[in-house]
């Protein structure tokens, strides 16, 4: 008994360090509202409610562990409706990131399927795009930078970075969120990501056949020379649920309470 | 009776003649073939298609079956070089610009595999304007990075035909290197050919102007204003010059299928010391023949043929010409075999030409015995000079005496002027031909000799010396004025 009081003060303190590592640092995203450059039924602004985001990209090290608790999402054992076969490829293999990946370097190679199981598994969910996007339209300093040529070329120049999926998170800029990882490093998931309807001709997406598809409200892009973001809507709409590639990874939302 | 029968005979014969001329008529009738008559070929068999990267074509296809023709194209971002120094991302089908030729014949039934490489950023399609049907294949090939879309069209009309990628923003596909040919043949296949070749044109735009070092991302707002930075064939600058020069021999038929990506300019094309003998003319059926310069649209393309009678190097070029000077749209053609002498001669005599008459009192003093000129300074040589440079050498030596990679040499920190400054007076006076070594580079082209007056030669060149990191030699009238009066050395002399 006597040893048992001992070392219940360590038991729950290693409870406690170990519950701590799971707590993914999240920053505090107020309401707003802001134009899209797609998904809007009108020209008018979307309201976004406040929500919680997490500050970096999921990581090699904290999928391994959602791997060990979970092993049933393992390369090994995903079914193909869930995953392609491209599923975590990168890895060495099932519980292992190999030493080729940094711990510390976004997951990639993750489906749609998998990336939402993470977030639940977490109490959390994948960011909607518009959140997303609320979130990705600040530099540093404003709310809404995407007017400003800097921070589009930021963007862009990302585009022409080669391997950019193997940095560690964190490394670019923090912006008015306390948000890192926007921009510069891989392309994320969100929840509804093919819910804005770009066919594979992204030049008949110019015609408003409005009875034909469903998102035909975005053909009309609000400010077409916005192409930075254009890019985002066009990268999502080649993606189906178990896709999985090199250069997406994601991160998990949350609701305030 | 014997008679009746012969006659019998002969009518049958003539009959048969008859019949069989018919025919042949309604044959003949038949070659302006639609395509619903190449959409009712069948085909045999399956094969993979051979694709080849430029300046290559695959071996002819015409004279085979139709058959199923499977496709395997790779989708590539990577980088590049445009010109020595200056890197670019190139996104490319099949891993170099223009794209993979892809070579099929009329009534082919192709497979197409579109694959986008793991490691890409971008999801990607392709539009083939060979193909019948909505988007021209692009409505059936938007693929994410690691992934493989599967189409199938069937080739109804005979030509050369571009494709190239139709994802948002298409321009940016297209300025990024997204196109290349894809040739139908006709049943038959086209005539036999000593050499093909394979050239696109394409425009780019780089944040940073021409030559501009280090890693130059694409700049979007040039290419809305359509005020390219480089202008080249292949895909970069030097392509096809140098080394990589095509060749040929003497008596040889070339062809080249020659296509424009784009996205924004239409070419001129030309070849400085031939004559297209035949044109394709916008790669259809249409043969215009003994073509000067032929018009290729963007997003359209041309088949030139032309035998090199007479050996030499021959530059091609968009004849929009500074495109060509000073853009990077110079390729070349090396034939070698011995000189034609009737078909072109070379210089057969040089002499001084002296104009007779009351006029000569008042020309120019070409000799170079320069009317009073008050004597400058070294500061008035390098103002003058300045001003003369700009006029005279920039257009190929440029502005900051940077030169053109594989076209013109440097002045700029030249090794070629600081060794010998006799040399270089030799080169203004007399011009210079011949392959000459600048900077540990090879050049081979011609400089003319330049009308300039002994004290004008001593401006420019003492300007060039003071300027870009040059050893500041002062070339005076009076060194000028001694090598004017003696003949040109030879470029092997002047090389030493």
């Amino acid at each position: 008994m006597l040893n048992m009081k001992k070392f219940l003060p360590l038991f729950l303190f290693l409870i406690t360090a170990s519950l701590w590592s799971q707590v993914v640092k999240m920053a505090s995203i107020e309401r707003g509202t802001f134009v899209p450059l797609y998904g809007a039924t009108s020209k008018k602004p979307v309201q976004v409610e406040a929500f919680s985001l997490d500050i970096y990209p999921v990581t090699n090290a904290q999928f391994l562990e959602f791997l060990k608790k979970y092993p049933e999402n393992s390369r090994s054992r995903m079914k193909g409706i869930f995953a392609d076969k491209s599923y975590l490829s990168h890895w060495e293999s099932d519980f292992n990131y190999g030493s080729a990946n940094l711990s510390t370097a976004p997951v990639t190679n993750i489906s749609w399927f998998t990336a939402k199981k993470y977030c639940e598994c977490q109490g959390k969910r994948l960011p909607t795009m518009d959140e997303w996007e609320y979130v990705a339209m600040a530099d540093e300093k404003r709310i809404d930078a995407r007017t400003k040529e800097n921070f589009n070329n930021y963007i862009l120049s990302w585009y022409e970075k080669p391997k950019t999926y193997a940095n560690p998170v964190g490394r670019t800029f923090k912006n008015y969120w306390g948000v890192y990882d926007m921009h510069g490093l891989v392309w994320e998931w969100t929840a509804d990501f093919n819910s804005v309807f770009l066919s594979g001709e992204s030049r008949k997406d110019k015609d408003t056949d409005r009875n034909l598809f469903c998102g035909s409200g975005s053909v009309n892009a609000t400010d077409l020379m916005n192409y930075a973001a254009f890019m985002r809507y066009a990268f999502r709409g080649s993606l189906k649920a178990r896709f999985t590639t090199k250069n997406l990874g994601f991160r998990c939302a949350k609701d305030k309470k | 009776m014997e008679i009746t029968f012969n006659f019998n005979k002969q009518s049958r014969v003539l009959a048969i003649a008859f019949f069989v001329a018919l025919g042949l008529y309604s044959c003949s009738k038949n070659e302006e073939k639609d395509s619903k008559y190449y959409e009712s070929i069948t085909i045999d068999g399956q094969k993979t298609a051979e694709l080849t990267a430029p300046p290559f074509v695959p071996k002819p296809v015409g004279d085979r079956s139709a058959t199923k023709l499977v496709v395997n194209m790779e989708i590539k971002e990577q980088e590049g070089e445009m010109v020595d120094g200056v890197k670019y991302t190139y996104w490319t089908f099949g891993g170099s610009v223009p794209g993979s030729f892809i070579r099929t014949r009329v009534g082919d039934e192709v497979e197409f595999h579109l694959k986008n490489h793991p490691d890409n950023k971008m999801p990607h399609n392709i539009d083939l304007h060979a193909v019948t049907g909505p988007g021209g294949g692009a409505t059936s090939s938007l693929v994410a990075p690691g992934h493989e879309k599967v189409f199938n069209f069937k080739t109804l009309n005979p030509g050369l035909y571009v494709y190239h990628c139709a994802t948002a923003p298409v321009g940016m596909h297209i300025a990024n290197g997204m196109y290349g040919l894809i040739l139908v043949e006709p049943e038959g296949g086209l005539p036999p050919v000593d050499k093909e070749y394979y050239i696109m044109q394409g425009d780019f735009y780089t944040k940073g102007n021409y030559g501009e070092q280090g890693s130059q991302p694409f700049d979007m707002n040039k290419a809305i204003k359509e005020q390219p930075d480089y202008v080249v064939f292949n895909g970069k600058v030097g392509a096809l010059t140098g080394d990589k020069a095509l060749t040929a021999k003497k008596g040889e038929t070339v062809r080249i299928y020659m296509g424009n990506g784009g996205p924004n300019l239409v070419s001129s094309f030309h070849a400085i010391g031939e004559i297209f003998d035949k044109v394709h003319v916008e790669g259809g059926d249409l043969i215009n023949k003994n073509v000067q310069t032929t018009l290729i649209p963007a997003g359209g393309a041309a088949i030139v043929e032309f035998k090199v009678e007479v050996p030499g190097t021959f530059i091609l070029v968009d004849h929009s010409i500074f495109r060509a000077f000073n853009k990077g749209a110079l390729g070349m053609l090396k034939v070698e075999g011995d000189d034609t002498k009737n078909v072109y001669s070379g210089t057969t005599q040089e002499g001084i030409y002296l104009p007779e008459g009351g006029t000569i009192q008042n020309m120019p003093k070409v000799k170079g015995v320069t009317k009073s000129v008050a004597v400058k300074t070294v500061a008035e040589h390098v103002k003058a000079g300045k001003q003369l440079y700009g006029r005279t050498c920039l257009a190929c030596h440029q502005s900051e005496g940077q030169g053109i990679p594989n076209a013109f040499p440097p002045l700029a920190k030249s090794d070629f002027l600081n060794a010998n400054s006799d040399r270089a007076i030799n080169a203004v006076l007399h011009g210079l031909s011949g392959e000459v070594t600048v900077n540990g580079k090879k050049f081979n082209n011609v400089m003319t000799s330049q009308n300039l007056t002994d004290d004008e030669v001593a401006s420019v060149l003492t300007y060039v010396y003071d300027s870009w990191g040059n050893n500041k030699t002062v070339v005076t009238p009076a060194m000028v004025k001694k090598l004017r009066g003696k003949v040109a050395p030879k470029v092997k002399d002047i090389h030493e």
